[in-house]
């Protein structure tokens, strides 16, 4: 019920938002703040509630909830909760509350139907991390796709139509094959189960597939789908488009979230419905995960443009995801989850530094910038840190991810895993030079020097710096929470042949 | 009775190929209309004649459904021609492109 | 003792966390005594631990203290523990002793920079990540201090950042180490695949028996931590950092790229010295870089104009002692002249600042001269320091230390005679260049008025540090003269004893020949150099290329420039739009050209359309007559 409340408080309060700021337009950030912030104490009330019980074996849906919705074709509300979901949820909802903050002051035309479509978006994102009926599943998918589409569209930069349309093509192309593959798999568990249709994910997890093929061909659509959200290259145009041009909240939801959502897909219901498949593509997927991660850094290195150059590091990090989750192994597959929370974490915090920046030098060419150290010390300092988190310094949480990653990698293939670890002086690389671009130097002639931090930025800074060293230096709580969630997606593979 | 069959087809096909005649060369909408309403009547012959062959009432019903729909389409279709005339002050089909790509 | 040992790292970090995050709003005073005060109580508590280590030494050799569970997956289990054996005691001294000073002196150094918190705030986390490098009970942890250590490194290069240059030598010094970070990385993954742990004591126990002497999988493994180890100790091919990162302030210099950080590399070889046993190869690779290294960075040396890198190479060319002493097992030799070298490294740095200061940060000695009279505390320990580094026989600690390393080189089962020539001729090239940096700075006519003297407070540490540049080697003395050997007594406790050949040539000859070449090199330094202003390499063109030559560190960077800058730049230049971009701008192309063919038939003509539609119907009537 909890997770329906969660959902429900967002969509409620994207309406009222809309509906409200026709009349008072500077309430209605007051009520997405307060909506988000409602929707994050839900979860996190419920953990401190049953925290004991949580981390015990054998029990890996902490929640599970099941209405009848069509019955007629075997749909149902289906939603559940393990420690995966549950990890991601608390970052969806943390980083959903720090879009709200960045947008305050930066929003000024149609406000109301601005938290409309972002309230929207992180209900759909939410509701990808629960809902375990492919039909449910799919809908939240195309939920949180149009809400951003708008806000990409409407509120983004110079070059926005371009970007939201690339964007939309993209992904819509994705999900159109998801649409496929999963109508493909009810048919086929349909007739193999005597007439039983249902899209419902456990009934589904028992679908038996008599041929390779067929097998291999419903994977790679949901796979297609999933990987174009994460992303992988050469799928991967879409992402510095969007990124550069969205707000600052818009980038700092893609990044930090809804890249997510592709490798939440693909350990939630690619690995654990198509094993052997998945098991029979993983060199090539680590290969195309290796082959991100250093294209993603060479051409993050080569922008002048300071958010697509961090848009480009996603990608770059993001091929650590798909090359740790292909290794089918824990340490990997555990190293992914971390990072997916720690890219959350410290590539929203660039974005949102990239978008303070912007706000105060109405530019992103890191060309005009540089020595703004002197003007602002303190962003000068959290930059550094964020900076850092990206390169993968050990005390802050990437760290430990990408080394979990590489260790478990590295059992599988060394010579990818070796080349991999090149991303790492790579990305050394490219961090540098925004330090160097932006922050060192001589200061530019400008009118008027940019002010430091604000009281509301803070608050945002802050947040983000305590999760990447909260994750850095005591990552065993997400460990645990997300153990038992990961079990069946590297046994079954390892199980189907997979060495 | 099958030769006044084939005969009153025979005159419904010459019928309707007038009417298209008159719709692929008159320029005037309003002409252009009558054609197509001589097409629906030779449309509705057939179906009569149809009917009394087979002994059916379905072709009275059909034609009467004919009947029916060109009235409407008559009243929709001179609708249109009269705005169409106030705003470009022409009939001419030539002369209205304005959907043109 | 065991619960002392987290507050050695913890109370710099404590004065990171405070500076970093209040540092703007502290006076000056309380800065300074944050900042120098947390490290000068670590130094303490270690030297309280130090000495209960050294009255009665603990079970299993060490002291130890587990702080908390870092993660724990699958079979890989890392703990933030601390352990403090007698090799770590050796360097956690040093690091907050010399620490210490430095960070006194800073006090003082730094007082009129706008940025001192920064400063202190960087140092304090310095100390800090080196402390958790040296004292960790595990790799990782380890690797945590190593990069922290780099990131240290990082923002104190380029502490003064608005000076373009400064900016890019902090960047290039975190990139080369980053490379070898990434190998000693790989080296620990390849560890953990084929031992399944990562805790150091269980490494070194479980190596013997798991790995065959000279198998394929161990040579791999010790050549990447080895290669870790290049990185940071700016061992040839990766030492082109060193001489740049003198770009930071003097003191960091002298904590950092003298006394401590990059002898990473060193402790990291001397820790996993049980790996590199198995791996006779590799320790033969350790020996000859460290041999190529001490005389190509002794010949830039040589060249040098600007004070500090001088130092700088002369720092590169001591470690590459001490990499050639860990190359023919000499371990405790190779610990012994990092203990002494931190002392006259430190103290001629420091006072290297101090002359620089006074001089309106003139760096080039030859804009120098005549600073004998005019700083005569500055020209005496100067002196201790420059006569420790040339190892003037039994009057410094240099001496005792290098006499060892080339006793060692031809002595041990791993030595040669080779070796012990490079290392020969490397103690000779010392002796010179330290006697010309000595006689030009501080003999000959003055060319730069002192506008300031020093002040007390950074007098003191540089006569601590002077004292202990003398008399730090007398706490090991050769075999063959007096039986004193406590600090290899100490280390030995861990590190294994050297293996010797037989059937030697005495000792004394060793060390007759050595002495004789070092007081050769002072005395050509002297006839070069004493009295003469203005030099005569230029005048033939030979030397005066050959000069050029080494000026430039031997070509390295051009060289680098040419085979990895330039073409990575190329590069990621070309691609700087996405070449994959193409291929879907270029279907976007496609569908905008399908479109333009087909809107020629959307023109518009109702009765066209008509005759479509007529076609279309006949088409699909014939179609059917016919099938």
């Amino acid at each position: 019920m909890i997770l329906v409340l969660m959902i429900g408080v967002l969509l409620v309060g994207g309406l009222s938002c809309w509906l409200v700021a026709q009349r008072y337009p500077l309430m209605g950030r007051w009520i997405a703040l307060i909506a988000v912030i409602i929707a994050f104490l839900l979860p996190v009330g419920w953990y401190i509630q049953h925290a004991p019980g949580i981390t015990a074996v054998g029990k890996n849906w902490l929640i599970d909830y099941q209405v009848n919705w069509i019955p007629a074709f075997g749909i149902s509300f289906h939603l559940a909760m393990d420690g995966l979901s549950f990890i991601l949820i608390l970052l969806t909802f943390l980083l959903g509350a720090l879009s709200v903050l960045c947008s305050w002051n930066e929003i000024r035309e149609k406000t109301g139907f601005y938290f409309f479509n972002l309230l929207w978006t992180l209900a759909g994102i939410a509701g990808v991390f629960v809902a375990m009926d492919l039909f449910l599943f799919y809908f939240f998918w195309e939920v949180m796709l149009v809400p951003m589409y708008f806000l990409i569209a409407i509120w983004g930069d110079f070059n926005r139509r371009y970007a939201a349309y690339k964007f939309f093509i993209f992904t819509q192309t994705g999900g159109l094959l998801m649409l496929l593959a999963i109508l493909a798999l009810y048919f086929i568990h349909g007739q193999q189960s005597g007439g039983q249709y249902t899209f419902d994910y456990f009934a589904l997890l028992n679908t038996t597939f008599s041929n390779d093929v067929t097998a291999r061909w419903i994977m790679l659509g949901f796979l297609i789908a999933f990987v174009i959200k994460l992303p992988m290259v050469p799928l991967h145009n879409w992402l510095p488009d969007a990124h550069s041009e969205a707000p600052t909240a818009g980038s700092l939801i893609l990044a930090g979230l809804l890249l997510k959502t592709g490798a939440y897909g693909i350990i939630r219901f690619v690995l654990p419905l198509f094993p052997e498949a998945s098991a029979s593509i993983a060199w090539w997927a680590m290969l195309l995960g290796v082959v991100g991660i250093v294209y993603g850094a060479l051409l993050a290195f080569a922008q002048t443009d300071l958010k697509r150059l961090i848009a480009y590091t996603s990608v770059s990090h993001m091929g650590f995801v798909l090359l740790g989750v292909f290794a089918f192994r824990e340490i990997a597959l555990q190293g992914v989850v971390m990072q997916l929370l720690t890219h959350g974490v410290s590539t929203g915090a660039l974005f949102v530094l990239a978008g303070m920046l912007k706000e105060r030098l109405h530019t992103r060419d890191i060309n005009h910038m540089g020595g703004l150290w002197t003007a602002m010390p303190h962003m000068g300092a959290l930059a550094m840190v964020f900076v850092m988190a990206s390169l993968g310094l050990p005390f802050l949480g990437n760290f430990i991810a990408e080394f979990l990653i590489l260790l478990g990698a590295f059992d599988v293939s060394p010579v990818l895993a070796i080349i991999a670890s090149a991303g790492l002086v790579l990305s050394a690389l490219y961090s540098l030079r925004i330090m160097q671009k932006v922050f060192q130097g001589q200061l530019q002639p400008i009118s008027e020097q940019p002010r430091d931090l604000s009281v509301r930025e803070w608050i945002i800074m802050a947040c983000l710096t305590a999760a990447i060293i909260f994750l850095g230096l005591y990552p065993q709580p997400v460990f645990d929470v997300v153990k038992g969630a990961l079990i069946t997606s590297y046994q079954l593979p390892v199980a189907g042949g997979f060495n | 009775m099958t030769d006044s069959v084939n005969m009153v087809l025979m005159v419904a096909t010459v019928l309707f190929a007038l009417g298209l005649v008159g719709v692929l060369t008159r320029k005037n909408v309003v002409f252009m209309l009558i054609s197509v309403e001589i097409m629906l009547n030779a449309a509705g012959m057939a179906f009569v004649a149809a009917g009394s062959k087979w002994q059916q009432p379905d072709g009275q019903v059909m034609f009467l459904f004919i009947l029916a729909m060109a009235a409407a389409e008559v009243s929709v279709g001179l609708a249109l021609v009269l705005q169409i005339y106030h705003q470009h002050k022409t009939m001419d089909v030539e002369d209205l492109k304005e959907l043109k790509d | 003792m065991n619960s002392l040992l987290p507050y050695i790292p913890a109370l710099p970090l404590f004065g990171f966390v405070i500076l970093s995050l209040f540092g703007r709003r502290l006076s000056k005073p309380v800065t300074a005594w944050l900042g120098a005060g947390t490290v000068c109580i670590a130094a303490l508590i270690t030297i309280t631990v130090a000495l209960a280590f050294l009255q009665t030494t603990p079970p299993g050799g060490a002291y130890s203290q587990l702080l908390w569970s870092w993660f724990t997956v699958g079979n890989l289990s890392v703990d933030i523990s601390l352990r403090v054996d007698a090799l770590t005691l050796v360097f956690i001294f040093i690091i907050t002793f010399v620490g210490a000073l430095i960070h006194i002196y800073s006090a003082f150094f730094m007082w009129h920079d706008r940025d001192m918190a920064r400063f202190f705030a960087s140092m304090n986390l310095f100390v800090c990540s080196m402390l958790l490098l040296v004292m960790a009970d595990n790799l990782v942890l380890m690797y945590l201090g190593w990069e922290g250590v780099g990131l240290c490194s990082y923002l104190l290069i380029g502490f003064w950042y608005e000076v373009p240059s400064n900016s890019r030598a902090a960047n290039k010094a975190f990139l080369i180490t980053r490379i070898g970070d990434t190998a000693l990385l790989i080296g620990l993954f390849l560890l953990f695949k084929e031992l399944g742990t990562l805790n150091m004591n269980a490494i070194l126990q479980e190596a013997p028996r798991h790995f065959t002497t000279g198998g394929s999988n161990i040579v791999l493994i010790t050549v990447l931590l080895l290669v870790g180890g290049m990185g940071k100790s700016a061992q040839i091919p990766l030492q082109t950092w060193l001489p740049d990162a003198m770009a930071g302030p003097s003191p960091v210099s002298a904590l950092i790229h003298a006394a401590t950080m990059v002898t990473a590399g060193v402790y990291l070889i001397a820790r996993m010295h049980g790996l590199f046993q198995l791996s006779p190869v590799t320790m033969a690779i350790v020996a000859i870089v460290g041999a190529i290294t001490l005389l190509v960075a002794g010949c830039s040396a040589l060249a040098q104009t600007d004070i500090k890198r001088i130092l700088a190479y002369s720092t590169i060319s001591q470690i590459g002692y001490m990499f050639l002493a860990l190359g023919v097992g000499a371990w405790s030799a190779a610990v012994f002249h990092f203990f002494t070298h931190a002392f006259f490294k430190a103290l001629l740095f420091l006072a290297a600042g101090v002359v620089i200061e006074a001089l309106h940060h003139e760096h080039n000695i030859f804009m120098m001269g005549g600073l004998r009279k005019r700083m005569p505390e500055v020209f005496i320990t100067f002196l201790a320091g420059a006569a420790a580094l040339s190892a003037l026989p039994l009057v410094s600690a240099g001496f005792f230390s290098k006499d060892a390393i080339l006793w060692y080189s031809w002595s041990s089962a791993g030595g040669s005679a080779l070796l012990w020539f490079m290392a020969l001729v490397g103690a000779f090239i010392t002796a010179l260049y330290s006697t010309r940096l000595m006689l030009v700075v501080f003999w000959g006519d003055m060319k730069t008025p002192v506008h300031q003297q020093p002040d007390r407070g950074m007098v003191i540490p540089l006569v601590i540090l002077a004292f202990f540049s003398i008399t730090a080697g007398f706490i090991e003395w050769p075999h063959n003269m007096i039986h004193l050997s406590l600090f290899s007594d100490h280390v030995q406790q861990v590190l294994p004893g050297t293996v010797m050949k037989e059937n030697l040539p005495p000792e004394w000859l060793f060390q007759a020949i050595a002495a004789v070449v070092t007081l050769l090199g002072v005395y050509l330094g002297i006839t070069l150099y004493y009295g003469k202003s203005g030099v005569r390499w230029q005048q033939s063109p030979p030397l005066a290329a050959t000069r050029e030559f080494f000026f430039s560190g031997w070509k390295f960077d051009q060289l680098y420039n040419f085979i990895f800058v330039k073409p990575f730049l190329f590069l990621t230049r070309i691609n700087k739009s996405d070449v994959i971009d193409r291929m879907y701008n270029g279907i976007a192309q496609a569908s905008l050209r399908l479109n333009g063919w087909f809107s020629v038939s959307q023109n518009g003509s109702l009765r066209l359309y008509i005759v479509g539609v007529l076609a279309g119907i006949l088409f699909i009537i014939t179609l059917q007559l016919l099938l």
